[in-house]
């Protein structure tokens, strides 16, 4: 198995990631996409672990801790987007425009 | 190595196969036209990414990944579709109209990513294939040099768990606390 396998496949899921974030309406799934970005991530750090094996299994830990910071940010977002649901009747951030000007 | 190398060893026709579960259903999650397929076909994606993580020797963070993810992230999220009750069903409106800059954008991200990676990266050969790192060795790190972010990592956690009641608590009306407190 090359290395560059596993980056290039975590560039493209990367890339999706970017898209969706810019194409997507509704903020449920822009927060999917965050989602897809945040796992690209994961691929390559625990690939570089791999490679560059570390007596204390750095890059393991480092994908837990960012597993462990996307679940806090899914939490608190969702909650945000319930806030906005029930004040804007909408999920959609094209209808948030209270703060353009 | 020639691509007839890579392709005659059988670790690299698993690749190949997860590679391409996970590329097409990251593509249905940024496509989907239905907000819970959309949803769903992540579930897709994470699988195949654990699977990865199995490949590459990280069991103890395949299962974390199939557990937050899989188990407690999705059915979060498929819990926020339903409450902000998005249409279910096919919807036009999911995407906005300008997709050409953003294709490109993501193209260029791609393009610029990969031939980074390939230029720096190009021939380096992962040895350690089949042996999983020991979850001792995890957790002895976790608990040894890295238990300062630990705690902070579990404050954070905290603080969300308390910042999500108090965000999607409804608070009552003044009439309705009052009918409360007769009760």
């Amino acid at each position: 198995m090359l290395l560059s396998q596993f980056l290039v496949l975590a560039a493209a899921l990367f890339a999706f990631g970017v898209y969706g974030l810019l194409v997507r309406r509704n903020i449920v799934l822009i927060l999917l996409s965050v989602e897809l970005m945040l796992n690209a991530v994961n691929i390559n750090l625990i690939a570089f672990e791999s490679v560059l094996v570390s007596p204390e299994a750095i890059g393991h830990i480092f994908a837990i801790f960012v597993i462990t910071v996307a679940a806090a940010e899914v939490g608190i977002g969702l909650a945000i987007v319930l806030m906005i649901f029930r004040n804007r009747k909408s999920a959609n951030v094209d209808d948030l425009n209270l703060m353009r000007w | 190595m020639t691509f007839i190398d890579w392709i005659s060893a059988p670790v690299n026709w698993v690749f190949t196969i997860i590679g391409l579960v996970v590329l097409f259903s990251g593509f249905r999650v940024v496509t989907s036209k239905n907000i819970v397929h959309a949803a769903l076909f992540l579930v897709g994606a994470l699988a195949g990414t654990a699977a990865l993580f199995l490949m590459l020797s990280a069991e103890f963070v395949a299962w974390v990944l199939v557990l937050v993810y899989i188990g407690a992230v999705i059915v979060l999220f498929l819990f926020g579709i339903m409450i902000t009750r998005a249409p279910t069903g096919l919807d036009e409106g999911l995407s906005s109209d300008q997709k050409a800059l953003p294709a490109l954008l993501a193209s260029g991200v791609f393009l610029m990513m990969s031939w980074a990676s390939i230029d720096a990266f190009g021939g380096q050969l992962i040895g350690s294939v089949g042996e999983p790192v020991p979850t001792e060795v995890i957790g002895d790190s976790l608990f040894g040099r890295f238990v300062i972010p630990f705690e902070v990592v579990s404050f954070v956690l905290l603080a969300a768990l308390i910042g999500g009641i108090t965000l999607a608590r409804r608070d009552l009306s003044p009439a309705e606390e009052e009918e409360r407190s007769a009760v």
